[in-house]
C-alpha cells in the first residue's frame, strides 16, 4: 500500500468546519423548561424515573399517548371523553392544552390558567419531551423539533432551478426509486414530465395524493427545492 | 458563485499546514473511507462520481462480498436465499474508487494517516469512518464473543446468519428458541421483532409446536403494536415476551448447558440468539472520535466528528441524535458527507442537509409494515420533525403493497449504495 509520505497539497488549508445553516428548530430549551416545571407544575404533576401520580397523572411518555390514558389516575369525565374521541398528545395538542386548558378541554380538572407565552411553553414543552420515547429507538415517537422549510442561503435561491441542488436532493429519491427505471414495488420515476412531477409533488406535500413517504418526503421540500429537482431530471431526458 | 469556503479553524491545522513540505498541485485530495457497508460504500461511490475525478477516494474494506443485515431476517424466514443478500464492489471501482481489501488497524489523527493491518499506511485529507457495530463487552453475562458459535449474535450477517438458521432448521420438535434482546441503542430497532416474526413463520411450517421466548431489557419497542398484534394473527401462542418488569432484564446466558437465567431461574432452550449491547465499531475509537457513551458524537448538518474536523463519521457509529441505526439512515447520512466533503475539498456548492429514514418489517408472507420519518438538522442533535407509522387493523392488501415497496426499496438502496 502507498507509503507514509505525505505530501501537502494546498487544500489542506480547506480543514476547517463546514459551515450550513442548521435548518430546523428544537421545541425549546428544556434547562430552562425544567425550571419553570419545578415552579409551576411539579406541586401537582410528577416526572422522570419512578415518576407516580399525585394530585395529577405522571407525565413519563407523555407524548404519543392518549389523553385520559394513564391506568389508575381519577379523569375528570370530560379529559376521558376527549381520549375516546381520539385526542392524542403531540407537540401541537399540548401547545395548545398548556396555553389554555379548558380552551381544549372544557372540564379538565387541572387547575392551571395557561401559559401564553409562546417562549416558556416551548421551553416546557420541550422539558417534558425528554421524558418520552426517542426517536432514535422508536422511530415512529413524537419528533422532537419543529419542521422549518430550509433557510436557503440566498445563492441557492437566486438560482431558478438549480440542476446541481436538484442532483443532490435527487440523492434522496434513488434510495427507493432505481436510476434504470426498475419498478418493481416502488414506482419508476425517469422520464416523467417535469411538470407533472412538479404537480404530483406539491399534491404530496399538500396531502392531496396518499402515500406516507411521499407525503414525508415532498413535505419538507420547498418550491425551489422542488423546481431544482424539476431542473435536474429534465436535463436527464436530453 | 457559491463558495470557495477556506477557513483555518485551528491553530493545529495551520501550523502543520506552515511546517509540511509543500508540493503543489501534485496530488488530488485524498479521501479515505473506512468500511464498506451502507455508509461507507454509499460515500464512496458518491465522492468518486460527482467530483468526476477531483478526488482521490480510497475504500478499505476487509471483505470481497458483504453481506446486507437488512433482509437477512428475510432470509432466516426462508423468502430469500442467502447470496441474495450478497453484494460485490466491482461497481464501485468502476466508479473510480480504489479498493483496498484490508483491515484498518489503527488512525494517526495528527499525522492524518491510516495504518492498515496489514501493515500499509494510508495517507489522507478527510477520513470517513463507517465500521458499523461492536458489541459491548460483558452486556450479556456468561457470553463472550467466542460464545457466537453457540449462542449466535447474527446481528452482522454473514456466517453467523447462515449458523442461526441452521440451528433454527435443526430445532427438536416442540423446542425452545430464545431470543436475548438488546438494550438501546442498536442497530435497526425493529430489527429482533421483525426475527421473531421471521423464525416464528418457519417455526409454523416445519415444527408447529415449537416456541419463542423473547427477553427484554426494553419496556418498549418500535412497531410493538403491529408486532404484537401480528404474531396473534398469525402465529397465536407461540411467542413469549418478557420484559424487564418480568426479568427479561435481569438475563444471564450458560453456552455450555444451552441454559438461560432468567431472574436467577434456570431454562434449557435448543437454539439462543444472543443479540448484546453495541457500540461503534473498534476504529472508531482507535481514531479518538468515540466518547464515553462508545458512538461518535456529529455534527448535524455535515456528519463531521465533533473531535476531528478532518473525521466524518456515518451510520451505525454515529451518535447523531434522532435517527435510528438502519442502513437507510447510514445511506442517507452518507450522501450529506458526501456533499459536505465535496464543498470543503473541490469548492462545489454546500446544500442544507436532509435526512430521512423508513424500516420495513415482515411479519408474515405478504404482511408488511413500516416506520419512517425526516430529520433536519439542529445545532445540538439531528431532530426528528415528521413521523409515520403503519396502522394497526389495515386491510391485506395495504400490507401487501407494503411489502412489495420493500422489495422494491431493498433493490433501490442497494443499487444506491453499491452501484
Ligand atoms: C437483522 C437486521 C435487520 C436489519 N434490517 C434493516 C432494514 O430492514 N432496513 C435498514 O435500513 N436497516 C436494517 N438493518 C440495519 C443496517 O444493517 C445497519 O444499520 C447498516 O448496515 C449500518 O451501516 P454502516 O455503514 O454503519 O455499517 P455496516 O453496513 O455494518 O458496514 C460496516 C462495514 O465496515 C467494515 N469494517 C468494520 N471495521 C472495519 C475496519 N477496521 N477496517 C475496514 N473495514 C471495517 C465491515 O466489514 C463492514 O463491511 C438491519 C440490521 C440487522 C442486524
Amino acid at each position: 500500500m502507498g507509503g507514509a509520505g505525505r505530501l501537502l497539497a494546498p487544500f489542506a488549508l480547506l480543514a476547517a468546519a463546514v459551515c450550513t445553516p442548521a435548518a430546523a428548530n428544537l421545541i425549546g430549551d428544556a434547562d430552562r423548561g425544567a425550571t419553570l416545571f419545578q415552579r409551576q407544575c411539579s406541586a401537582c404533576h410528577r416526572i422522570g424515573p419512578d415518576a407516580v401520580n399525585r394530585v395529577g397523572p405522571q407525565l413519563n411518555g407523555l407524548y404519543g399517548r392518549r389523553a385520559g390514558a394513564v391506568p389508575e389516575f381519577p379523569y375528570s369525565k370530560s379529559m376521558a371523553r376527549m381520549g375516546s374521541d381520539g385526542l392524542t398528545w403531540t407537540l401541537e395538542t399540548l401547545d395548545a392544552y398548556v396555553e389554555n386548558p379548558k380552551a381544549l378541554v372544557s372540564g379538565t380538572r387541572m387547575a392551571y390558567k395557561g401559559l401564553k407565552d409562546d417562549g416558556p411553553r416551548a421551553d416546557l414543552l420541550a422539558f417534558l419531551r425528554d421524558y418520552s420515547d426517542r426517536p432514535r429507538d422508536i422511530p415512529e415517537a413524537e419528533p422532537t423539533a419543529r419542521k422549518t422549510l430550509p433557510d436557503l442561503a440566498p445563492e441557492i435561491l437566486a438560482i431558478e432551478g438549480d440542476a446541481e441542488y436538484g442532483a443532490y436532493l435527487s440523492s434522496e429519491c434513488s434510495t427507493c426509486h432505481q436510476r434504470d427505471g426498475t419498478d418493481r414495488g416502488i414506482p419508476s420515476i425517469t422520464e416523467w414530465p417535469a411538470e407533472d412531477f412538479v404537480i404530483a409533488m406539491h399534491a404530496y406535500k399538500e396531502k392531496l395524493r396518499p402515500h406516507p413517504v411521499m407525503q414525508m418526503m415532498a413535505g419538507r421540500l420547498s418550491n425551489e427545492e422542488i423546481a431544482a429537482l424539476a431542473a435536474y431530471f429534465a436535463t436527464l431526458e436530453e | 458563485m457559491l463558495n470557495r469556503r477556506i477557513f483555518i479553524h485551528s491553530a493545529v491545522a495551520a501550523t502543520a499546514a506552515l511546517s509540511a513540505p509543500r508540493v503543489l498541485g501534485q496530488t488530488k485530495p485524498r479521501v479515505v473511507v473506512i468500511g464498506g457497508g451502507a455508509g461507507g460504500a454509499t460515500v464512496a461511490r458518491y465522492l468518486a462520481k460527482d467530483a468526476a475525478g477531483a478526488l482521490d477516494v480510497t475504500l478499505i474494506e476487509p471483505n470481497a462480498t458483504y453481506y446486507t443485515c437488512f433482509f437477512s431476517n428475510l432470509y432466516l424466514g426462508g423468502f430469500r436465499e442467502f447470496e441474495s443478500l450478497a453484494h460485490g464492489y466491482d461497481a464501485i471501482a468502476a466508479a473510480g474508487v480504489t479498493l483496498v481489501q484490508d483491515m484498518a488497524a489503527g488512525v494517526d489523527p495528527a499525522a492524518r494517516t491510516v495504518t492498515l493491518a496489514g501493515g500499509g499506511v494510508l495517507p489522507y485529507d478527510r477520513l470517513v469512518i463507517s465500521p458499523g457495530i461492536d458489541f459491548v463487552e460483558g452486556s450479556v453475562p456468561g457470553w463472550t464473543l467466542a460464545d457466537a458459535e453457540v449462542m449466535p449474535h447474527a446481528y452482522k450477517a454473514g456466517p453467523q446468519t447462515q449458523l442461526l438458521k441452521a440451528q433454527i432448521e435443526a430445532m427438536p420438535e416442540g423446542g425452545l428458541f430464545c431470543m436475548v434482546a438488546p438494550p438501546n441503542p442498536y442497530r435497526c430497532p425493529p430489527g429482533p421483532y421483525e426475527r421473531v416474526s421471521m423464525v416464528a413463520h418457519m417455526l409454523t411450517q416445519m415444527n408447529p409446536t415449537a416456541k419463542i421466548l423473547v427477553l427484554d431489557p426494553k419496556e418498549k419497542y418500535s412497531k410493538q403494536a403491529l408486532f404484537e398484534e401480528g404474531w396473534q394473527k398469525h402465529y397465536s401462542g407461540m411467542v413469549e415476551w418478557i420484559g424487564p418488569d418480568m426479568g427479561g432484564n435481569v438475563v444471564e446466558v450458560r453456552p455450555g448447558s444451552m441454559e438461560v437465567l432468567i431472574d436467577g431461574e434456570v431454562q434449557k432452550v435448543d437454539v439462543c440468539n444472543v443479540i448484546p449491547g453495541q457500540m461503534a465499531g473498534a476504529i472508531a475509537a482507535a481514531a479518538g472520535v468515540t466518547d464515553a457513551t462508545g458512538w461518535a458524537p456529529v455534527d448535524p448538518a455535515t456528519m463531521q466528528a465533533r473531535a476531528d474536523a478532518n473525521i466524518y463519521v456515518l451510520g451505525d457509529a454515529s451518535a447523531q441524535g434522532d435517527m435510528p441505526k438502519s442502513a437507510f439512515s447510514a445511506n442517507s447520512q452518507a450522501k450529506v458527507a458526501a456533499m459536505a466533503i465535496r464543498a470543503e475539498l473541490t469548492g462545489s456548492k454546500l446544500f442544507p442537509a436532509k435526512y430521512s429514514n423508513t424500516c420495513w418489517s415482515l411479519i408474515a408472507p405478504e404482511d408488511g409494515v413500516k416506520v419512517g420519518a425526516s430529520y433536519e438538522p439542529t445545532p445540538e442533535k439531528i431532530a426528528s420533525v415528521e413521523s409515520f407509522i403503519s396502522q394497526t387493523g389495515e386491510d391485506a392488501a395495504l400490507r401487501k403493497a407494503t411489502y412489495e415497496e420493500s422489495l422494491g426499496w431493498y433493490e433501490g438502496i442497494t443499487a444506491d449504495i453499491f452501484g
